[in-house]
């Protein structure tokens, strides 16, 4: 765990050099959650400081936006396509089969944030559905197969192959 | 196109979204070093290239000059293609595209149907350039058409033309985009933006990540004129954040055209200054609306506004903004390039020019491809898409995504422009096509679509806010066999009080996909509420799985790969489903051994099978 103080002197150094920037508030917030995965509690505020709106502000700007997460992602973040082509060739199955080998619902992470699940709306990767992404590889034309082999029963994140 | 020279080759290997997706990075690194490895570094040039649309059969590699095209290539793949190919002369048969209808191999890239039935325009260098060098855009005449705006048209010539040329944005709507430019160009108040709309929502696209990956340049030479024709040296690309690969080569192509001073202050020494700023979207569908995205540059919620006024008057900071489609601005090089009656030779009456598809679902060429207004579905899903999957049978196909409809086989003949497919009940769209056979559930994917606009709705307006969720709760329970025969007609009741009521294009539109289905399949949604069946044999409240008794060989795989042990046996005993516990996941049909496919699923009926496993052949 970092301290708070280090928490926000970390934050800050991000947030400086969009200081000057025409738009501030959604950069920010992308700055802030790619650093740490996601927006620590202490981020609205110093976020605020810099675009000069309340914190309750960019806390509602954030909880729009789907991109943004309040609580931290695991070592693995998992993100299952549910797009249009992916639903057709079964994202559905796909995704159960995760949620059954990791034990966690779509939304969840696993205990010491081994792994995050997400469920995404599309990663523009259609002709490979289905198709999931872990951190920032993604995998196509999966099989519930596949997901044997990419979470195999009481995986630790560490042992996952391929990723 | 490069051609051969004293025995020169040069390799292309795509490096788009899908293709490094199925690992083409990784091969590019095999090719250098096998390539070094070799000696061949003289004669053997390896070139990156965007996506070459046919992400299905990926990664893709060709090898010029003759244009041999390789498919599904792997690493392992590597050193044989270098001795066979290069080395030897004699092609590697194995990696040739085969036609999945006939199985016939294809080496050369343009006899491939997929590709010669297209006609390119939007995707003219898609494949061709590496994105990474503006010298290869610019080897293709690229900025040429800025050139000549600049310094032989004046803004309203410009204006003109692409009036002339009939362009319809390319996002959905079809506006005129001379229209919207002439509007935002006579508008006093100043400053003004442009504005590229590349928040590619709709689930099951991917036509503007493909052209921003493989051809930025386009959309930046497209945006510069745009900017001269408005007059206004500030522009905006509103890219989605899930596309690092897009922002990523929109950086380096913003920065080499500033380097080449094709943007940023004293364009060409013209004395015109354009810039382009990349504004990362945060993942709301619902920005691809204009004014939410305005909002969402601004640095707000997205959430859109009453309109008029449009936001050619007071869009962006309130002031008059041209905001336009990446597949909108990558034809306005073509255009004043090559003027608007050879653009006008091209598409229908009303639709002029070309469409561009992410053609996916159960098909069995999946990509992006691009054909004249005015070609027919059927061309689309059959010659280039080659038709669905072996075995199955073509049902339906959708466009427009969330906002569209699934069109029937009878409607299949229609030409493809934009008043034709709004006419059928579904829309042009952004060009997401999404194809089903017939083991895709109308009912399922009507349910899919709406749920995804309850998710993606801001809130803002009630029928929108309410409206879809109580839609989406009749849906519910028609696929939990609950449903009732009247639901159908409250269904487009209801969907019609919502397109009447709702603020935008979101609301509007969200009911289609349910009510073209309706429209089109009510057969099938009949079965869900008064047969309680779902034909398709997708709801899993109506179905169930069984192991025939006369087939099953008690070998036991379905046992243990049962997710939830709903199924008892013994080695040499019929194995038997727990109905109660089975959660109908399918594992035990898909992992039953094809040699006794015992294993069946079924809707509204039941079959007679022991309560309890009994030994082998003991009914017989």
């Amino acid at each position: 765990m970092i301290g708070t103080t280090d928490l926000v002197r970390q934050i800050r150094e991000i947030l400086t050099p969009l200081q000057d920037r025409h738009v501030v508030l959604i950069p920010a917030l992308q700055a802030v959650q790619e650093k740490f995965g996601y927006l620590p509690e202490v981020a609205m505020e110093e976020i605020g400081r810099v675009a000069g709106v309340s914190p309750n502000v960019v806390y509602g700007v954030a909880s729009f936006y789907a991109q943004f997460r309040t609580t931290p992602v695991g070592k693995k973040h998992v993100a299952v396509c549910q797009g249009t082509a992916c639903h057709v060739r079964g994202a559905a199955r796909i995704l159960e089969a995760i949620e059954r080998a990791l034990d966690i619902k779509a939304g969840e992470t696993t205990p010491e944030l081994g792994y995050s699940l997400e469920t995404v709306a599309c990663i523009g990767a259609c002709a490979l559905a289905p198709t999931l992404r872990i951190n920032e590889e993604t995998h196509g034309k999966l099989t519930t197969n596949d997901i044997e082999k990419l979470f195999p029963k009481t995986s630790k994140p560490e042992e996952t192959p391929n990723s | 196109m490069a051609t051969k020279q004293n025995g020169k080759y040069t390799i292309l290997i795509c490096q788009g979204t899908g293709c490094v997706s199925s690992k083409s990075d990784r091969i590019t690194q095999e090719l250098e070093n096998q390539i070094k490895q070799s000696g061949l570094s003289e004669n053997v040039h390896v070139k990156l290239t965007g996506c070459h649309g046919f992400c299905q059969q990926g990664p893709i590699v060709i090898i010029e000059p003759e244009g041999v095209f390789y498919t599904q290539v792997t690493e392992e793949d590597v050193a044989e293609i270098i001795q066979s190919h290069i080395v030897d002369g004699k092609y590697l048969e194995r990696l040739f595209y085969h036609n999945p209808v006939t199985s016939e191999a294809i080496p050369l890239y343009k006899d491939i149907p997929f590709y010669s039935r297209q006609h390119r325009l939007i995707l003219r260098n898609c494949g061709h350039i590496n994105p990474e060098r503006i010298e290869d855009y610019l080897a293709t005449d690229g900025y040429a058409a800025l050139k000549r705006a600049i310094f032989e048209m004046e803004p309203t010539q410009i204006i003109e033309e692409i009036n002339r040329s009939g362009l319809r944005g390319r996002g959905g709507a079809g506006f005129p985009t001379g229209k919207k430019w002439e509007e935002a160009h006579k508008a006093k108040e100043q400053p003004k933006y442009v504005v590229c709309n590349a928040d590619e929502g709709d689930p099951g696209a991917f036509m503007d990540r493909s052209v921003l990956e493989a051809d930025p340049h386009s959309v930046l030479e497209g945006m510069a004129i745009a900017g001269y024709a408005v007059g206004t040296p500030e522009g905006y690309i509103y890219v989605r954040a899930e596309y690092p690969l897009a922002v990523k080569r929109l950086r380096i192509a913003i920065a080499q055209a500033k380097e080449h001073k094709l943007l940023g202050s004293n364009i060409m020494g013209s004395g015109f200054n354009f810039d382009i700023e990349i504004m990362q979207g945060a993942g709301a569908f619902v920005c691809g609306e204009g004014s939410a995205l305005m909002y969402s540059i601004e640095g707000k919620r997205g959430m859109p506004r009453v309109r008029p006024p449009r936001s050619v008057a007071s869009g962006l900071w309130g002031k008059p903004t041209s905001l336009n489609n990446v597949k909108t601005y990558a034809s306005v090089p073509l255009i004043i390039n090559r003027g608007a009656d050879w653009y006008t030779s091209i598409g229908t009456e009303g639709s002029k020019g070309t469409a561009v598809f992410a053609l996916t679902g159960k098909i069995a060429n999946s990509g992006l491809i691009e054909v004249p207004m005015g070609a027919t579905l059927r061309e689309v899903v059959f010659d280039i898409g080659g038709g669905v999957q072996e075995g199955k049978r073509f049902k339906a196909v959708q466009t427009g995504g969330p906002s569209g409809g699934c069109l029937p086989e009878s409607a299949l003949d229609l030409p493809i422009d934009f008043e034709s497919l709004t006419k059928a009940g579904s829309m042009m769209g952004s060009g997401g096509m999404v194809v089903m056979d017939t083991d895709t559930c109308m009912v399922d994917l009507a349910h899919f679509f709406l749920k995804f606009c309850c998710n993606e709705s801001c809130g803002k307006c009630v029928p929108c806010r309410e409206g879809l969720p109580l839609m989406s709760k009749v849906l519910e329970r028609i696929t939990q066999g609950e449903g009732n025969a009247e639901d159908i007609e409250q269904l487009m009741d209801m969907g019609n009080t919502i397109i009447k009521g709702a603020l935008c294009g979101l609301g509007t539109t969200a009911p289609n996909p349910v009510m073209s289905s309706i429209r089109y399949f009510r057969g099938e949604w009949e079965a869900h509420v008064i047969d309680k069946k779902c034909p398709a044999l997708v709801c899993k409240a109506l179905i169930n799985f069984y192991i025939l008794p006369d087939k099953c060989a008690g070998c036991g795989i379905c046992l243990r790969a049962c997710p939830v042990e709903a199924i008892s046996g013994g080695k040499r005993m019929v194995h038997v489903i727990d109905q109660d516990k089975c959660i109908k996941c399918g594992t035990c049909l898909e992992k039953c051994p094809e040699r006794f496919s015992a294993v069946v699923k079924v809707t509204g009926e039941q079959i007679a099978v022991p309560k309890e496993p009994v030994p082998i052949g003991a009914d017989k």
